[in-house]
């Protein structure tokens, strides 16, 4: 395969791949992320009336 | 005496002299500036940007005009904030304080729009090896394809600091980013009719699920940071800047700072940048037929990112059995916010009922993200490759 070719093949593959994968990875983080810091719930004395 | 003062006379039409001599390329670009001008100022085509771009085009190109010379005026710009890449960086910071990743935090899977939206780039990047730009000049070319223009200007200009592509490159692909950005709305709606059915169209996406907590917001800056880091560390200044910008922000502490970077910073290093970026502008080095590909592959990067992201909104469609709008994968590139407002115009269209903004919102920052990520895994995979 002629270098420049080889080059730009290189590139789709690992480029795109790795651009996926970290994405992917980042979509699991931020999954985890919000999983572990949750929204806090009101007080419930706060809502007593 | 009569010598003297005709001599004197003379040196005042030296300039007309030599535009008639050998200066039509640089009357042309004159006439660039003045169009620039118009759309900058008629059209509103990203004013901020193009006005101080044009206006550099002009000074450079009048003639016999030496602000690009040593020492001039443009020049000092250019070598004080974008030969070091400084003003590109200074920019993310106010990008990343006007970003809001909320919408991106409670829909996380919508990042993978933000991937998909990346794809131009490395088409463009084979296609313009194939049509014989060199490896550093066709990684710059597809840079475009990150549909963001700071990203451009960082890239390109790492190669043009080692003379791997020709100054004036950096000032066609900034102006070509930059149209091209604002053009995502007249580009992007034929694309989106052209792959979706009527029906995908008006396909309604259930709301987002609840907030997001604060602890949640600040984390989420640091965590990206460090994942950078860890797989892309070339990349590192490109998405650190960002998301200190955006650190800044949530934290809700440093609401001084955050206002700093969001207008004082941003606006002066985009009145240098354009200038400097104008200043690459001059006739007899811009007006090649180089630049007219240039031109040419950024739109097919813009066009391909819009079909990546669309691609797959049809397949996710599919696969979720009819549950996502595939016009929110048109929104994964990084033309903030208003790829995103475009998908819910769009949406509403044919559906009046269809709010899909959040979810495009989503996919918008994470169009952001992912172009950010997609430069910095480039550059290190040409670090790797030893080209960087």
């Amino acid at each position: 395969m002629n270098e420049t070719l080889l080059f730009g093949v290189t590139m789709l593959i690992v480029g795109m791949g790795g651009t996926m994968l970290t994405l992917i990875l980042m979509a699991l983080i931020i999954r985890a992320l919000t999983a572990i810091l949750p929204v806090e719930k009101p007080d419930e004395r706060e809502r007593e009336p | 005496m009569m010598e003297g003062i005709t001599g004197g006379l003379g040196a005042l039409f030296e300039g007309v002299r030599y535009l008639l001599a050998h200066g039509e390329s640089n009357l042309v670009m004159i006439g660039v500036a003045v169009v620039m001008f118009y759309l900058a100022i008629r059209k509103g085509v990203e004013p901020l940007l193009l006005l101080p771009i044009a206006f550099g085009c002009l000074l450079v190109n009048l003639p016999l005009s030496d602000v690009m010379d040593a020492g001039g005026v443009l020049r000092t710009l250019y070598d004080f904030g974008i030969g070091n890449e400084l003003f590109p960086l200074l920019i993310f910071v106010g990008i990343g304080a006007m970003t809001d990743f909320s919408p991106l935090l409670a829909s996380p899977r919508l990042l993978l729009f933000g991937a998909a939206g990346q794809i131009g780039i490395f088409l463009t990047l084979l296609l313009a090896l194939a049509l014989g730009f060199s490896k550093a000049e066709a990684v710059s070319v597809a840079a475009i394809g990150a549909c963001d223009g700071p990203t451009v200007i960082y890239v390109s200009n790492l190669f043009a600091e080692k003379g791997q592509i020709p100054t004036a490159m950096v000032g066609a692909l900034a102006v070509a980013a930059y149209s091209y950005m604002a053009l995502v709305p007249i580009i992007q709606p034929p694309i989106m009719r052209l792959l979706t059915t009527r029906h995908e169209r008006a396909i309604k996406m259930h709301s987002p699920k609840g907030k997001v907590s604060q602890a949640a917001l600040i984390a989420f800056p640091v965590v990206v940071v460090v994942l950078t880091g860890i797989i892309a560390p070339k990349g590192l200044p490109l998405m650190g800047m960002i998301m200190l910008g955006n650190f800044m922000k949530v934290s809700g502490v440093v609401q001084r700072l955050t206002g700093a970077a969001e207008n004082e910073i941003t606006n002066v290093a985009t009145l240098f940048l354009g200038l400097a970026i104008g200043g690459t502008m001059a006739g007899p080095q811009f007006l090649t037929s180089q630049t007219l590909l240039v031109f040419a592959l950024g739109f097919v990067a813009i066009v391909t990112d819009t079909v990546g992201g669309i691609m797959l909104g049809k397949i996710w469609c599919f696969l979720s059995g009819g549950k996502v709008n595939p016009l929110v994968g048109a929104a994964g590139i990084s033309a903030y916010p208003m790829a995103a407002r475009l998908v819910q115009t769009e949406g509403q269209r044919w559906n009046k009922h269809n709010f899909l903004l959040m979810h495009a919102m989503a996919a918008n920052t994470g169009g952001q993200i992912g172009s950010v990520m997609a430069a910095a895994i480039m550059l290190s995979v040409l670090k790797g490759l030893g080209i960087l």
